[in-house]
């Protein structure tokens, strides 16, 4: 079954639950809810079954939704393109939820490190360093953080994660890491 | 099992002494027709062996330099250590331009030693200059980078730079946990270093003050980037900047009443002079791009720095009164870390020609005639440093990915390395005249 029909499926179910004639199995398989839905012998129970799977739903929805920030929570280490200072578009909603996690924990206090890689003179990858890191700050204060929760410090190329002269390696090395 | 004691044993050893990173000179390109010179090795009158062989560290400066060329004493036909003893005939039947000879006595009633040198033109037959110096055995290398001196300046015209030092930073990796950043000072040979500061955090931008007695650095030791200055003799040392954001790039005015830095706390990192004195803050540049890495112009008046305010960095000038910066490089993807020859008029620089040759040489750039001479053939190189003679450029450069120091004459011609037996050495800062 693909998901468009399996999306109409589910809207159908939830429209008569709220009619209040829909009926579910216990199993609360929602495929095999439809089969039942004449079955008028015992609304009560039906009712209070149906609301039971939507609650479940629910929560397996809200669980997803748990693991899935908590996911994001556990990325920290952001990457960059050569000579580019601003995030990539993929992580975009990964730091948004650092942002709104922010916003919803005021005591919450982060560390922004930057971090370049070693081609190119040392002072001045220090300030590209610091430009990555600002420009993953202004996106979490863009979601909700406040620019009192959040410290920003660049290493430049002090600090290279990986200590090879490959491609490989430096891309490992121009990142921004929460701390 | 052999070779895993043999490693623990090492990590041992570097876990526990902290040494400074030896540095061993080696002459990677000399002159064509270099001139030849014969260094007789000086005699001593005493029955004890000096730690340091005078004429061995003479002949060892010249060659480094790489205009010269000594005459190995095994090929000598007479000895002699005073002018009385000289026969010409010896050296020119050997072919050499010039002699030098020296005796080294007990100084009568003390400690000391005396070092007596005389410096001939073999051709003219004629003695050019002649001197006694007097010091403690322990300043024999001293002494004899002093004769190199007189001898490079007979001979060039030149004043030599044998008693220069270098500052520069060492790394030496204990784990993904643990380096060890130190900033060391050697002599510009990399002979005698000593460890000046030692921290886990980074170290960064070591510079000299004009009379160099002083350090400035970076150290993170806060976590954050923070400006220092040291005294060399006393290792004393106070913190002189605490603004948010980037703190770096302390370089001296050239009349050392003055610190230019690098400071973010307006937004992005841009240029500022503190009066050393009164700790007073004159902002030289206002740009949201980045701003960094300044040195001096000869005159005190204004101060070169690297920019991206056009997309990649290049090098700009501003009046130390503040004012619309100039730019000076136009042809390259990548310029930065402008330094001026002592002529005012040659720019050394860190350049990157095209986007697609991705290669960090040292080059010079004339601001006159816009001609540029690139130094250079390793793909990594950065931090130039003029010797204050203007003779010589040290970099920093990757060899076999070890962070080594090269140096190169600034006609290109002449090339010598100092490579570390441990760990990474970079950001070499060569000293002005310290005598």
């Amino acid at each position: 079954m693909g998901t468009h029909s399996m999306k109409f499926f589910r809207t159908t179910i939830l429209a008569l639950s709220i009619m209040g004639v829909a009926a579910c199995s216990s199993s609360g398989d929602e495929e095999m809810a439809a089969p039942v839905v004449a079955d008028t012998s015992g609304i009560d129970a039906t009712t209070a079954a149906a609301a039971r799977a939507e609650a479940e739903r629910l929560a397996r929805e809200r669980e997803a939704q748990q693991r899935m920030e908590a996911a994001a929570l556990n990325t920290t280490v952001f990457y960059f393109d050569f000579d580019v200072s601003e995030f990539m578009a993929s992580d975009r909603d990964v730091l948004a939820i650092h942002g709104r996690n922010l916003a919803s924990n005021n005591s919450r206090r982060i560390r922004l490190e930057g971090h370049a890689d070693e081609r190119g003179t040392r002072e001045y990858n220090l300030a590209l360093g610091e430009r990555r890191a600002n420009s993953i700050r202004d996106y979490l204060v863009v979601n909700g953080a406040s620019l009192s929760q959040i410290e920003t410090v660049s290493y430049g190329e002090e600090r290279p994660a990986n200590t090879g002269q490959t491609d490989a390696a430096y891309r490992l090395n121009r990142r921004v890491e929460i701390k | 099992m052999r070779t895993l004691r043999y490693i623990f044993l090492l990590g041992l050893i570097f876990s526990k002494i902290a040494v400074a990173a030896e540095l061993n000179i080696e002459i990677t390109q000399g002159v064509d027709n270099p001139i030849p010179i014969a260094v007789v090795p000086f005699s001593w009158e005493g029955t004890s062996p000096l730690a340091e062989d005078i004429g061995a560290v003479v002949s060892a400066d010249l060659q480094q330099v790489g205009e010269f060329r000594a005459l190995p004493p095994s090929n000598m036909l007479s000895m002699p250590d005073e002018a009385a003893e000289v026969f010409f005939r010896d050296w020119r039947i050997l072919a050499q331009d010039y002699l030098l000879v020296g005796k080294i006595t007990h100084s009568p009633g003390s400690q000391l030693v005396q070092v007596q040198y005389e410096f001939f033109d073999v051709a003219r037959e004629q003695k050019l200059i002649g001197e006694v110096l007097t010091g403690s055995v322990s300043q024999l290398r001293d002494i004899a980078h002093e004769i190199s001196n007189v001898v490079y300046q007979q001979v060039t015209g030149t004043r030599g730079a044998f008693s220069t030092e270098i500052l520069y930073v060492s790394a030496q990796f204990i784990s993904p946990e643990l380096t060890y950043y130190r900033i060391e000072k050697s002599d510009y040979d990399g002979h005698r270093s000593q460890i000046l500061v030692e921290s886990q955090e980074p170290l960064m931008s070591p510079a000299w003050s004009p009379d160099g007695s002083q350090i400035a650095y970076l150290s993170f030791e806060t976590n954050l980037p923070r400006i220092y200055i040291q005294e060399i003799a006393t290792g004393q040392r106070r913190q002189i900047t605490d603004f948010p954001g980037i703190n770096s790039s302390p370089v001296w005015s050239p009349d050392g009443s003055k610190l230019a830095m690098v400071l973010s706390k307006d937004g992005s990192p841009d240029i500022y002079v503190m009066d050393l004195a009164t700790s007073q803050l004159t902002r030289l540049t206002d740009h949201p791009r980045a701003e960094t890495e300044p040195s001096w112009a000869a005159d005190s008046r204004s101060v070169i720095f690297t920019s991206d305010r056009t997309g990649q960095p290049q090098i700009y000038q501003v009046p130390i009164t503040g004012g619309f910066p100039e730019r000076l490089t136009f042809d390259c993807f990548y310029c930065s870390k402008g330094r001026f020859l002592p002529d005012g008029k040659n720019l050394v620089h860190v350049r990157r020609d095209t986007r697609e040759d991705n290669s960090y040489s040292i080059a010079i750039f004339n601001i006159e005639t816009q001609r540029v001479i690139t130094l250079t053939d390793t793909s990594l190189d950065e931090s130039p440093s003029v010797a204050p003679n203007g003779s010589m450029i040290m970099f920093a450069t990757k060899v076999g990915g070890r962070g080594i120091l090269d140096a190169v004459s600034i006609d290109g011609r002449v090339k010598f390395r100092l490579p570390s037996a441990q760990g990474d050495v970079r950001e070499p800062s060569w000293s002005p005249f310290l005598n």
